[in-house]
């Protein structure tokens, strides 16, 4: 079968416990975005038991069609059923693309689809497009972000892409928009092989990094665990989180959940303060989308100063005590 | 000409990841706090301990060179450590090479397990003429020892669990009437004193020790009596290689911060290392490493070989640590200010280096050996 | 018990350059090392070893030089070592590795557990495992923060974005491992010292009788087009200077026009 005769934009709508992973929306927008250039359809896959009520949320996030294949053996995820469901739709309705969210569940199955539809799969994309060839290329960093790769999938169909959370804008819910629900009949084994034993909430610690709007962050020009007193009042007093860019983690300082970058968490707050940070590519990637860049370093060509708003080529350990009275004093 | 074998150069590469992991990051701090006892398990755990003791021991059944290999590696991220290495090595060396079966039996396991091992010979007045040391032991019927007087600037002292003591069995003989002992440190009758307020090397803890009729059975006598001299001064020429390697290590180390300030720091418009002022100066660095490294490795070597390397191992120490002590002051004056803050870390390899003149024999003594060798006597 | 660990030999920098005139990665005076997550993958496999007693082999596909680390993971505890080393396995995407992988897990033969690190730093796929898993038509559990052998299972602690999970997966299975399941050893010297004794085997796809249009480039689906150093951006920095004061005090008014304070 040739190439061209596989068309669609398939969009792995994640769902856990009846409820849409918010990569699903983000992956949506940008499967539209797509869509303007090919005029292929966007359709959503939807896997599960009990879930058809999910998928009005994925027509009003820019579905065209939703494809629901509703089997008790798809009620908790597990990789093997799951892969089998998407290997039989995918071979039925033969799409172009294929693109799932880069979270742990994601990257889970996605491998495994890659394997039995013998396509190409591309890790954790921060972007899609076309090139001027009009080739389908995904965009992924690679050496910890040092570099980017364009990876193409030229033969093998579908072309099929894990995309990273966060990289993408959901459009504004379309109210009241419809489209097509195909339900469709797969042929699933349950897997007596896996089992979730146990299932516990993460303990909320109060200061997850993610999702908060102020973030203080400290780098490796920190030299003694006592200096991030001031920056940890600083986030106290803009109501803020205190996180680290890796050489303080990878020291004990701080916790994993805390580090930004490449191999830490990737957020999106309204401002950070880059503090003693030099800005490296790693740790930009989990940054870069923050609204506000406030950076502090010592060094004049460090590169964080690149994506700042603002800076002050200073050092820190007179600045943020020095800010930190000011703010009491304004706050007083 | 010298190669490291395949072993060798994984272990290096080992060393310096745990050095580079484990020891350079403490490294700052034992210069404020002192030794640093979580290193211990870390170093029993990676098999650092005894590599030089034979396997049947706990040892890592290493060759000498692959001992200097570890004192190398650790010296580029803690001078302070690799010296304790060296002095654990030194007191368990003297148990290896004269101690009893049963001697053997008993503490070489433990300088593999952690126990750490400590060399007493220096006294406060009796250092590089140790023929006039004054401590004392004295031999009573039932052939046990009653050991009285003191020593100073011993490394290791206040952190070890057993001492190799140098006392006099037959005052009168001078050299010749100096005996080995193992002091463990519960034993009654020996006082540790406050630890030394020393310039550098403050990572390694340095006591005075005093001895008050502190009963020594036999069994505790290492090698015969009156051969304790020569014991120490066999033991002391590997702790002079030791020496050497740390000194190369300490060079090392101080040369990449300086290159590394030197890379960041600008004056004029330019990063300084662009001045041939200060390019010149890591010339004279380079040239000092790369030649005290092939003495370390050759001397290593000759003493594989089972050659006597008294003269040898003098040479190296007396040009590796005068050259530790110039390069750490190049590199402060690359620093300028900086480098006279100890906000900065060159200002405390300069500290470091200074004992590596006078550790372990001081150069005049050296010196001595090495006239001595070269005019005959 | 047979574990298969798999480990990968990956630049020892986080700083890639590009060479300004091929656009190709410049690795010259770049050395390399091991995986740093496959050391806890081969951490996670020797103490299993430990516990459970096994035969744990170390599996690497590269090129010659590749034998580096296996022999470290020879060192580390390792009892037997595969390097699967062809010109037709070259310019594999994950895909193809994981079916030469896979090809040389059943030459093996017998194993119970294949152990992978989560990702190799250089690719940062996260994929040649699962697709190996799938290869072999065998249970994985990715992500594992924890690991032990039961009756006949592998049970894992799996960190997840919002919740933790035990889960357990019947062997043979393969178990995926982050950095945070154990802290890998060091190699003792002695160790190192009898780790060029142990065997060590370089298998070639004749050797696996894998076919090559399944191998290296010709079985690999997806390529790379294009590599490119991250956009540098220009934000127009507008800066602070001063003493520490004034520029505190630019600061807050800063944040006073943004109503953080």
């Amino acid at each position: 079968m040739a190439k061209e005769d596989y068309k669609g934009i398939w969009v792995f709508a994640e769902q856990q416990n009846g409820k849409l992973n918010p990569t699903v929306f983000e992956i949506l927008a940008k499967a539209l975005e797509l869509k303007a250039h090919t005029g292929e359809n966007v359709t959503a896959v939807l896997l599960g038991s009990g879930v058809k009520d999910l998928a009005p949320a994925l027509f009003a996030y820019g579905a065209d069609s939703v494809i629901l294949a509703d089997d008790p053996n798809l009620a908790q995820y597990s990789a093997r059923p799951y892969q089998q469901a998407l290997t039989q739709l995918s071979e039925k309705y033969k799409p172009s693309i294929l693109l799932y969210g880069a979270t742990s569940l994601g990257r889970d199955l996605a491998p495994r689809v890659m394997v039995s539809l013998k396509t190409g799969l591309t890790a954790d994309a921060i972007d899609l497009g076309f090139d001027q060839d009009e080739v389908f290329y995904q965009t992924t960093p690679a050496y910890g972000g040092s570099i980017l790769a364009h990876i193409v999938i030229l033969e093998a169909r579908p072309q099929m892409a894990t995309v990273r959370p966060m990289m993408f804008e959901p459009i504004q819910p379309r109210e009241g928009a419809d489209g097509e629900l195909i339900i469709e009949t797969v042929s699933v084994d349950a897997d007596a092989d896996y089992e979730v034993l146990a299932t516990a909430p993460k303990q909320d610690t109060g200061d997850s990094i993610e999702g908060a709007q102020v973030i203080v962050a400290g780098g490796r020009g920190i030299k003694e665990e006592a200096d991030l007193e001031p920056l940890k009042e600083l986030a106290a007093l803009l109501d803020g989180k205190l996180a680290a860019s890796r050489p303080l983690v990878d020291n004990g300082w701080l916790a994993h959940e805390k580090q930004i970058g490449q191999s830490g968490a990737t957020i999106k707050p309204r401002y950070i303060f880059n503090v003693a940070i030099s800005g490296s590519v790693q740790y930009q990637v989990g940054m870069q989308n923050a609204g506000c860049v406030i950076s502090i370093n010592h060094t004049k060509g460090a590169p964080i100063f690149d994506i700042s708003h603002y800076g002050a080529v200073a050092d820190y350990k007179t600045v943020i005590p020095a800010l930190v009275e000011e703010i009491k004093r304004r706050k007083a | 000409m010298f190669k490291f074998t395949e072993e060798q150069l994984m272990i290096r590469d080992m060393v310096r990841e745990f050095t580079a992991n484990e020891v350079e990051p403490r490294d700052r701090a034992m210069d404020e706090n002192g030794f640093d006892w979580d290193l211990i398990p870390k170093l029993v755990d990676a098999g650092l301990m005894a590599i030089h003791l034979p396997e049947q021991y706990g040892g890592g059944g290493g060759d000498t060179i692959t001992s200097e290999i570890v004192i190398n590696e650790i010296a580029k991220g803690s001078a302070s450590i690799a010296l304790f290495l060296d002095a654990h090595w030194l007191a368990a060396d003297m148990i290896l090479y004269h101690g009893t079966d049963e001697q053997k039996a008993k503490y070489l396991p433990q300088v593999a397990e952690g126990k750490i091992f400590a060399f007493g010979l220096t006294e406060s007045n009796a250092g590089s003429d140790a023929g006039a040391i004054k401590s004392v032991a004295e031999k009573q019927a039932d052939g046990s020892y009653i050991l009285n007087g003191g020593k100073a600037w011993i490394t290791n002292s206040g952190i070890a669990d057993y001492y190799l003591i140098m006392a006099k069995t037959d005052p009168e003989a001078g050299n010749k009437g100096i005996t080995v002992f193992i002091v463990p440190k519960e034993a009654e009758g020996l006082t540790i004193g406050k630890f030394e307020k020393k310039m550098g090397m403050r990572g390694t803890g340095t006591c005075e020790l005093s001895f008050d009729n502190i009963h020594i059975p036999a069994e505790n006598r290492v090698g015969p009596e009156g051969r304790g001299f020569m014991i120490a001064m066999q033991a002391l020429d590997g702790a002079r290689v030791s020496i050497g390697a740390i000194a190369s290590g300490l060079m090392q180390h101080a040369m990449e911060k300086a290159v590394k300030y030197a890379k960041e720091r600008t004056t004029f418009g330019k990063p300084i290392y662009k001045y041939q002022a200060v390019g010149f100066k890591f010339a004279d660095m380079a040239a000092k490493i790369r030649a005290t490294d092939l003495m370390i490795w050759d001397t290593c070597q000759m003493k594989d070989e089972g050659k006597r390397i008294s003269v040898e191992a003098a040479e190296l120490k007396l040009l590796a640590s005068r050259w530790a002590c110039e390069v750490t002051d190049d590199c402060i004056q690359i620093h300028g200010g900086n480098g006279y803050s100890r906000e900065f870390d060159v200002e405390r390899f300069y500290r470091d280096a200074k004992l590596l003149e006078i550790g372990e024999g001081t150069s005049e003594i050296l010196r001595m050996v090495i006239s001595g060798a070269v005019i005959g006597r | 018990m047979k574990i298969l660990v798999f480990v990968k030999q990956v630049p020892d920098t986080d700083d890639v350059k590009l060479d300004p005139k091929t656009g190709n990665i410049m690795r010259e005076g770049v050395s390399s090392k091991l995986n740093p997550l496959d050391a806890n993958a081969v951490e996670a496999a020797i103490q299993l070893k430990e516990r459970y007693g096994a035969t744990v082999c170390a599996v690497s596909m590269g090129p010659p030089q590749a034998e580096d680390v296996l022999k470290k993971a020879l060192a580390l505890g390792c009892d037997e070592a595969y390097l699967l080393s062809d010109r037709a396995f070259g310019g594999a995407d994950t895909l193809a590795t994981s079916y030469t992988l896979a090809m040389a897990a059943k030459k093996i033969g017998d194993y119970d557990l294949l152990l992978f690190g989560r990702h190799a730093v250089d690719g940062d796929t996260a994929q040649t495992g699962p697709a190996t898993a799938a290869q072999l038509g065998i249970p994985q559990i990715t992500l594992a923060s924890s690991i032990d052998v039961q009756d006949g299972y592998v049970i894992c602690d799996r960190v997840l974005e919002d919740c933790t999970q035990k889960v357990r997966a019947k062997l043979p299975a393969l178990v995926t491992v982050t950095g945070e399941i154990n802290t890998p050893r060091y190699a003792k010297p002695i160790n190192i010292m009898k780790a060029l004794k142990k065997p060590r085997f370089v298998w070639n796809a004749a050797d696996l009788e894998a076919d090559t249009a399944q191998t290296g480039i010709p079985g690999s689906p997806s390529s790379t087009k294009e590599v490119l150093e991250p956009p540098k951006r220009n934000a127009n920095t507008k800066y602070f200077s001063g003493s520490a004061e004034e520029i505190a005090s630019q600061m807050a008014d800063m944040l006073h026009d943004e109503h953080l304070i």
